[in-house]
């Protein structure tokens, strides 16, 4: 049976450690390797960060939701905001062969993020009761075999 | 996150425990601007006790580097780097960027 645990914190920093640690237990509970928790904690830090910096512009109390399902051989995780809508597209990959004075870090979040889990998918989802579109991160990461 | 700076003659060595996010990210550039800011350009970074470091971390450690490495007056060294920050940081094509030391008294020795 799939079991769905979810959790909501306001759009700031410090709950970085929070949101870390609660897709931790989930990814233990689901039986990833230690390696794998360690992708899925850096994945999902680096997509919350994201959200508060581009979704909603800096640090407030706008709420982002995390969501995990844990499923037979593979943990899902939906990270919900309603901030500004996502093209994830418009972000360049990063460039890895520019000099040190060169090097960009910008895009280096959304390339870990592909990197780390072995799905990854942006949805958005309109809310007529708000006239808001969300946006939701679906990311997967399956067990080793 | 806790920092620990030493200074010595010609070197600064600097030491992190616990997280490096978004959130903590902040206090390690500051720390870090602050040796530069008074014309100090050797750094030696000890992660040892580092447990996670994401790419806002990353950010902190190239600027840095490119601020160290200008004129050719100094650089940031890297001692004792835990495999899954070493990991993050080949994921980043940053492995090239920066030379990395087993232990912080063989860093201190070569910077």
């Amino acid at each position: 049976m799939n079991s769905t645990y979810t959790a909501i914190y306001s759009a700031r920093f410090e709950n970085l450690d929070r949101v870390r640690d609660f897709v931790a237990e989930l990814a233990e509970k689901c039986g990833l390797e230690p390696a794998a928790v360690y992708a899925v904690q850096l994945a999902v830090d680096e997509a919350f960060t994201n959200i508060i910096e581009h979704a909603y512009g800096g640090e407030s109390e706008e709420k982002i939701e995390c969501a995990c399902q844990i499923e037979k051989d593979a943990l899902v995780i939906t990270l919900r905001d309603c901030g500004k809508p996502f093209d994830p597209t418009a972000v360049p990959e990063p460039d890895f062969e520019a000099d040190l004075e060169d090097r960009e870090v910008g895009g280096l979040g959304l390339y870990f993020i592909h990197q780390l889990m072995d799905e990854v998918q942006f949805i958005f989802v309109d809310q007529p009761e708000t006239g808001k579109t969300c946006n939701l991160l679906r990311m997967v990461k399956r067990k080793e075999k | 996150m806790d920092i620990t700076t030493t200074q010595y003659k010609h070197s600064d060595l600097v030491k992190v425990n616990g997280r490096i996010d978004s959130a903590t990210a902040p206090q390690l550039a500051k720390t870090l601007d602050e040796i530069t800011n008074a014309g100090r350009y050797r750094i030696i970074l000890d992660l040892e006790e580092v447990e996670f470091m994401s790419s806002a971390g990353l950010r902190v450690l190239i600027g840095t580097q490119k601020t160290c490495k200008r004129y050719n007056r100094g650089e940031v060294v890297l001692a004792s780097v835990p495999k899954r920050i070493y990991d993050a940081l080949e994921l980043a094509g940053f492995v090239p960027l920066f030379r990395f030391f087993d232990n912080v008294l063989d860093a201190v020795g070569s910077i």
